[in-house]
C-alpha cells in the first residue's frame, strides 16, 4: 500500500485527541465518584437533603446522612476525587483551547468538520442515519474522511458540549462565581447548574459509548492506527 | 512518517527550552505573589497550583452572592458532627459565658476575646449561601464580626500570609490567605437567620469564608494565629483537610 504524503490526521488533532479521552476518563470517573457522595439532584440556587429533590439516583451514598435505603454507606473517596477532577480539568481546557484555538486558525474545522448543504439535505442526512443504524461498514474511501453525522456530531461535541459542561462546572465554584455571577445567574442557580452538569455528562457518556462503537463497526485497528500514527490506507 | 529536518529539531528544542523557561519563570513568580498553595506538592500539584493562582487572580476583591432575605432557606441543613463531649456540654449550659477566642501569632496584642467581647464588637451580616463539597447547599444570613476587624484590633503584622483558625472539635483546623482573611465578607458569624447562633450550625462561633466551601466555615472557633510560615503547622500543607485527602484551596 502506498503511503500518502499527508497524515490522515494531523499531529494537532491525534496529539490533542489522545489528551482530550484521558482528561475525559479521568473527568467521568472522578466525577461520578463525586455523585456518590450525594446522588439527589434539585433545581434553583439550593438543595440538601431536607429539601425536595427534582430526582434521586437509587445507588448508596458515601454519606451517611443521605437518605438512600441503603444500610450501608460506601467509602469516602472525594478528596483525591475531586484533586483529579480539577487537575483534569486543566488538562481538557488548555487542550482544548490549543485544539480549537490551532484548528481555527488552520481552516480545520472548515475543511475536515462542517457539513456540505447537499450532505444536510433532509434525503441525505436520512441515508446516513439508517447506515449507521445497520451498522453499515464503511467503504474504503469513507477512512479519508468524516461523514455528515460525524461532523455534527463532533461540531456538537467540540463546540456545545464541552463549553457547556466547562461552563456549569465553573458556576458550581463559589470563587468563580463570585468573580462572575452571571455565569449561574443565567442558568437558574446552583443547583441548577450542578443538574446542568451532570446532564451533560450523561450526553457526553452517551456519544463517547457510540463513538467507539462506530470506531468498532468501521474498524478499529486502522481507525485507532489513523488517530495514533496518521497514517491510514493508501488512497 | 516523514523524516524530521534539522531545522524541525532545531526549532523543537528551542520551543521546549522556551517553553520550560517561561515555566520556572512563572513558578518563581507564582511563589513570590503567593499563588502557590501549601498543599501543591504531590501527584495534583501542577493542577491545584493552577487553580489557586488563577482563581485568586481572578477574585482577590470579588465578592460571594448576596441574597434577599426572602430567598433564605427554609430547611437548612446541620451537617453530621462528632458528639462534642462533656466539656463543650458544660460551656453550653453557662450559654457559652466562659468560651474564650484566643488570638495570637504574628499580631502585636495577643489577647483573648469573650463572647459579651465579640458582640460588642462591630458587626456585619450578609444573607450569602453555604455550599458543601458534598454537592447540596443553603442560604442564611450571617450576622458577626469581620475577621478583619479582630486582625486590626490585635494589630496582626503586614507581613502575615496566613490566618490559622481551629476548633473545639480539635482534629478541624483550617486556615485562608489573606485576601480571604481581610475580606469584608469574612466573618467570625456569631448570629445566624436573626437569631443567635445554633451549635448545630457551629455555634457560638462559626468563622464564615463566604467564597470556598463549606468545609473552611469551621465550626466552634476557639483559636486564631496570624502566621507568616503556613507550613509550619501540623504536616505543613496549611489546613487539617489536605492531611485528609482534601484541598487547602476549596475555592471550587
Amino acid at each position: 500500500m502506498a503511503e500518502s504524503p499527508q497524515p490522515r490526521h494531523t499531529l494537532l488533532v491525534r496529539v490533542t485527541h489522545w489528551l482530550t479521552a484521558l482528561a475525559f476518563l479521568a473527568l467521568l470517573v472522578t466525577g461520578l465518584e463525586i455523585v456518590v457522595s450525594h446522588p439527589r439532584f434539585y433545581w434553583g440556587e439550593v438543595g440538601n437533603i431536607n429539601t425536595q429533590p427534582l430526582f434521586q439516583i437509587p445507588i448508596p451514598a458515601s454519606r451517611s446522612l443521605v437518605p438512600t435505603g441503603y444500610a450501608y454507606t460506601l467509602p469516602d473517596q472525594n478528596g483525591w476525587s475531586r484533586y483529579l477532577h480539577f487537575q483534569a480539568g486543566w488538562l481538557l481546557l488548555l487542550t482544548g483551547v490549543l485544539y480549537v484555538g490551532v484548528g481555527l486558525l488552520r481552516g480545520h474545522f472548515r475543511r475536515e468538520m462542517t457539513p456540505s448543504r447537499s450532505d444536510l439535505s433532509a434525503k441525505r442526512l436520512w441515508a446516513s442515519i439508517l447506515d449507521h443504524l445497520r451498522f453499515k461498514r464503511p467503504g474504503p474511501e469513507e477512512a479519508w474522511s468524516y461523514n455528515v453525522l460525524q461532523r455534527l456530531a463532533y461540531l456538537l461535541v467540540v463546540f456545545v458540549a464541552f463549553p457547556l459542561i466547562i461552563w456549569t462546572g465553573l458556576a458550581m465554584s463559589p470563587s468563580f462565581v463570585s468573580a462572575f455571577p452571571a455565569a449561574v445567574n443565567v442558568l437558574g442557580g446552583q443547583q441548577s447548574a450542578r443538574t446542568l452538569h451532570f446532564f451533560l455528562t450523561a450526553v457526553l457518556l452517551l456519544f463517547f459509548a457510540i463513538h467507539l462503537l462506530m470506531v468498532i463497526v468501521a474498524g478499529f485497528w486502522s481507525r485507532a492506527r489513523a488517530m495514533i500514527t496518521g497514517r491510514a490506507g493508501g488512497r | 512518517m516523514s523524516r524530521l529536518s534539522r531545522r524541525q529539531l532545531i526549532a523543537a528544542g528551542a520551543m521546549a527550552a522556551a517553553g520550560a523557561g517561561g515555566l520556572a519563570v512563572a513558578a518563581k513568580l507564582a511563589r513570590r505573589y503567593g499563588l502557590v498553595p501549601p498543599d501543591s506538592g504531590g501527584i495534583y500539584g501542577p493542577g491545584e497550583t493552577l487553580t489557586y493562582a488563577a482563581q485568586r487572580l481572578l477574585t482577590r476583591h470579588s465578592m460571594a452572592r448576596e441574597f434577599s432575605r426572602g430567598q433564605i432557606s427554609a430547611k437548612p441543613l446541620q451537617n453530621e458532627v462528632a458528639p462534642l463531649g462533656e466539656e463543650f456540654a458544660r460551656l453550653q449550659k453557662a450559654n457559652f459565658s466562659d468560651w474564650r477566642l484566643t488570638v495570637d501569632g504574628r499580631v502585636a496584642e495577643p489577647r483573648t476575646f469573650s463572647l459579651a467581647e465579640l458582640r460588642s464588637l462591630p458587626r456585619h451580616s450578609h444573607i450569602t449561601m453555604i455550599q458543601c463539597e458534598e454537592g447540596w447547599s443553603y442560604i442564611a444570613e450571617w450576622t458577626g464580626v469581620p475577621l478583619r476587624h479582630v486582625l486590626t484590633l490585635v494589630g496582626a503584622a503586614p507581613e502575615a500570609t496566613h490566618v490559622v483558625y481551629r476548633s473545639f472539635e480539635k482534629v478541624w483546623w483550617e486556615s485562608v490567605d489573606m485576601a480571604d482573611a481581610l475580606h469584608p465578607q469574612t466573618l467570625l458569624a456569631l448570629e445566624m437567620n436573626g437569631g443567635e447562633l445554633p451549635v448545630g450550625f457551629g455555634g457560638p462561633i462559626r468563622m464564615r469564608v463566604t467564597r470556598q466551601l463549606g468545609y473552611k466555615s469551621v465550626k466552634y472557633v476557639t483559636h486564631l494565629t496570624v502566621t507568616d510560615n503556613i507550613k509550619q503547622f501540623g504536616n505543613g500543607l496549611g489546613a487539617a483537610s489536605p492531611e485528609a485527602g482534601y484541598a487547602w484551596y476549596a475555592g471550587i
